[in-house]
């Protein structure tokens, strides 16, 4: 694992095809040499063909010579004619240097070699390929489905997949997997396994963790996943660009951080489909998605403190009464409580509720009230001794570790990784606005919350900027869409992928065009998917009560883990 | 006194067992709020409150009932009241309409003002369950085997569209069309989620309903859950017979018999 080598090592000076202007693809070509076959102009990044038996050797020579430290994605999908895996790659210090691994593998046998022993994340990235498309990873250490059940007859996302076929799925209790390692002579294991999910208050929504015990201490959690896993990206593929997509996003992270998942799509289609947005409509967005990251935000120190407290009365109601002012707002400004369907491609659905005054006196006062009621949540929370015995120096990951398995948002940025896609690669209106990102180094449960809550400072900051900007705006400029065709049909092949900074991280969008009014391939990269990964991380050796802590600070939702 | 000896007299007498006789009850208590007069037989009420009881203690049902101490009803009825006026929730959220379910739990909207806001996070001492989200093929015998824990009489509030039809998910490979599929729900709440206000509609009407003693609708294409030695032998079954043992629980899904 990269916690191995010394990080000194790798400086920017040596970094193979990465300049001050850019990326120099012909360095890195070079660098790959013969292992590639071939290259793809993708609209976010060259992608070089790669053969299958040669993946490794490709992606250590990208991750250790050019400083690629990312794999932000892996996509899996099947042509007429062959099977593709997409590995997307990143670089932590520059989220805008992007290059991509094509490996096409035939349609008889589709295998390739796994990615894992690069990039940790691949592990649960490349067991979904091989759930929802078929493509089989060679050497890859635990290669089951992951979303499915294991009894599953065929891969949904396939070409030739029946939908009608009747499917068997077991109820069957889960054995410890340590078990037989641990056997003593009377055939008895030592450790005990206990189910945490996948009903249980403590798993914020419908997880599964296997949990071996040994005494109070976390021997072993493995999560399984896939109890709401609703086929996000077959709705999406079976939808037409402009105006059938667009509610969906809302429901993939649906704790009222569904501006900021509209968002993801919004900008992945209109960069696919070459739309401008007017400068008003970004300010808006930018408003509209910082009071959903807020309302994120609060549900999660909510539910934290409802989980390391064990009690359903203050900080959770603190929590929920803020939220409720916020999603006032949002409903003001959208139409909607929850599932907000207000971003257009292009633009958003309509103009800032009449009469503005009003609304923006609204916004002003929930802004006045906030560092108030921050110093509340610090007081309930962060500031208490019995919180801080219980959270600061458990669940402990590093940033090395934490970039290994692909974390993002406030679970990456609590290690020390100072990544935040709204600066480094920016989009909307953020780069023209003054705010911080919110770094904590010490990556134990107490950062990731405490991480939330100057994120919430610094969203209200921007919100604040946001309405003085539309305050002032000359009502004659007040340019909510631009001219957006009737029917998209980007051009046949084109492949983009995009992200964001959602309200957990990195939310990525990869979409191929086919020429026609609906996606060919659509793709969701969720930050939760690749933070849950890295659960065993934090939890292994602690004990279980700080395991429900740490699960409880990654911030999980688990439509977004199962799409 | 009198008029106490009357409430008693006409509430064994009357016709109507089951009906309370708040009013005139009422009407009696407020007679006998008076010190005593001298002479005159207390009440029961008067003897057992005694003299400068705090007020507090003297509850409207105390007022309703006047000096006698029983109503006559049917027992079912009086389950029926009790059950509906005072319903312990399972805490069970599933996806989107969860978060809206705990905003009617939480301020503001405060579902525990109508004697239903207790979760209780075991199945077991449950006896409502709110389905609050999309059901797939991976968590339907799970909330089987949860709404099987829970005691009867239970009863079932579907939540959103997708536990109505599946929603806007219902053309996916792995979502179930619907909570009926499943479970017999009695209440179905629509909406992409439900607004905390029609949930709280959904749950006042479920006590309305049960109030009532309505019962339950009986499901109408039920997965059950059932051993796998017990299925009909067909081809899927034999490729996994491998895989599966015979006692084994398994649901099994017949897409294209549900729509």
């Amino acid at each position: 694992m990269s916690l191995e080598e010394p990080t000194g090592e790798r400086t920017e000076t040596h970094l193979t095809g990465v300049t001050e202007a850019g990326l120099d693809y012909d360095a890195i070509a070079d660098l790959l040499g013969d292992r590639v076959v071939g290259r793809e102009t993708h609209l976010n990044a060259e992608a070089f063909v790669v053969r299958p038996d040669e993946v490794q050797e490709a992606l250590f020579a990208l991750r250790d010579e050019a400083g690629f430290d990312h794999c932000s994605c892996v996509t899996a999908q099947e042509y007429e004619d062959r099977f593709e895996s997409i590995y997307h790659l990143k670089r932590y210090d520059d989220p805008t240097q992007e290059v991509s691994v094509v490996v096409p593998t035939p349609r008889d046998a589709p295998a390739s070699q796994t990615a894992e022993p690069v990039y940790r994340t691949a592990d649960w990235h490349e067991r979904e390929a091989y759930d929802l498309v078929g493509v089989e990873y060679e050497g890859h250490p635990d290669l089951r489905r992951i979303l499915l059940p294991e009894t599953w007859q065929g891969h949904p996302l396939g070409l030739d997949y029946d939908q009608d076929r009747p499917q068997i799925v077991t109820l069957e209790s889960h054995a410890n997997p340590l078990a037989e390692d641990q056997a003593d002579d009377t055939g008895e294991a030592d450790t005990m396994f206990l189910n945490i999910g996948p009903h249980h208050p403590a798993t914020h929504g419908v997880l599964h963790v296997e949990t071996v015990l040994d005494g109070e201490q976390v021997a072993d959690v493995r999560s399984d996943i896939g109890y709401l896993h609703r086929c996000e990206e077959q709705m999406a593929q079976s939808g037409k660009y402009r105006h059938e997509i667009m509610p969906y996003p809302d429901r993939w992270d649906y704790v009222s951080a569904g501006l900021l998942n509209e968002w993801a799509y919004a900008r992945t289609a209109e960069d696919l489909a070459g739309l401008e947005v007017p400068e008003y409509a970004q300010v808006i967005r930018t408003m509209g998605a910082e009071f959903s990251r807020i309302a994120a935000h609060m549900l999660a120190v909510a539910t934290f403190a409802l989980d390391v407290y064990g009690e359903f009365t203050a900080t959770f109601m603190y929590g929920f009464r803020d939220r409720e002012v916020v999603m006032d707002i949002l409903e003001d400004l959208t139409g909607q409580r929850l599932m907000f369907n207000y971003f257009r491609l292009g633009g958003v659905a309509w103009d800032l509720p009449e009469p503005r005054a009003e609304f923006f006196e609204k916004i002003r006062d929930f802004l006045d009230e906030l560092p108030g009621k921050l110093d509340e949540y610090h007081d309930l929370i962060t500031s208490n001794e019995i919180f801080q015995l219980r959270c600061v120096d458990t669940g402990v990951i590093d940033a090395e570790t934490a970039k290994d398995y692909g974390c993002t948002g406030p679970v990456a940025r609590a290690s020390g990784v100072d990544y935040d896609l709204r600066r480094d690669d920016p989009y909307g209106y953020y780069d023209e606005l003054d705010w911080d990102v919110a770094v904590e180094p010490d990556g134990d449960n107490y950062a990731r919350v405490l991480t939330r809550l100057r994120e919430v400072e610094q969203s209200a900051r921007i919100i604040e900027q946001c309405v003085d900007l539309l305050e002032d705006w000359p009502e004659e400029e007040r340019e909510i869409q631009s001219n957006v065709p009737r029917t998209l049909r980007p051009d046949e092949d084109a492949e983009i992928y995009r992200a964001v900074e959602g309200a957990k991280g990195e939310l990525g969008i990869y979409i191929r065009s086919d020429g026609t009014d609906k996606p060919a391939r659509f793709k969701i990269r969720s930050p939760c998917f690749s933070n849950l990964q890295a659960l065993p991380e934090m939890a292994e050796g602690e004990y279980i009560a700080d395991l429900i802590a740490s699960l409880a600070s990654i911030d999980i939702v688990l439509g977004e883990v199962d799409r | 006194m009198s008029s106490n000896r009357e409430t008693t007299e006409t509430g064994t007498a009357d016709a109507q067992p089951t009906d309370m006789q708040f009013g005139e009850a009422r009407s009696a208590s407020t007679d006998s709020d008076g010190p005593a007069a001298e002479g005159v037989v207390e009440s029961t009420q008067e003897a057992r409150m005694g003299s400068g009881a705090d007020s507090r203690f003297n509850s409207k049902l105390r007022n309703a009932f006047g000096s006698s101490p029983f109503i006559l009803t049917k027992f079912d009825k009086f389950m029926n009241w009790v059950r509906g006026s005072s319903m312990f929730m399972l805490q069970f959220g599933i996806a989107c309409c969860s978060i809206e379910m705990m905003h009617t739990y939480a301020v503001k909207h405060d579902l525990d003002r109508f004697g239903a806001g207790v979760p209780r996070a075991s199945p077991r001492q449950a006896d409502v369950i709110i389905v609050p989200g999309t059901i797939v093929s991976k968590f339907a015998p799970r909330m089987k085997r949860v709404y099987d824990q829970m005691p009867e009489p239970k009863f079932v509030v579907s939540m959103g569209s997708c536990t109505v039809s599946g929603g806007p998910f219902q053309q996916g490979y792995n979502v179930i069309k619907g909570a009926e599929e499943v479970i017999p729900c009695d209440i179905h709440v629509p909406g992409c989620p439900p607004r905390p206000e029609a949930l709280i509609y959904g749950v006042a009407k479920l006590q309305e309903r049960i109030a009532e003693g309505e019962s339950a609708p009986v499901t109408v294409k039920p997965y059950e859950l059932e051993q796998f030695g017990d299925l009909q032998r067909d081809e899927l079954v034999e490729h996994l017979a491998a895989d599966i043992d015979e006692d084994t629980l398994v649901m099994r899904y017949n897409w294209a018999d549900s729509t």
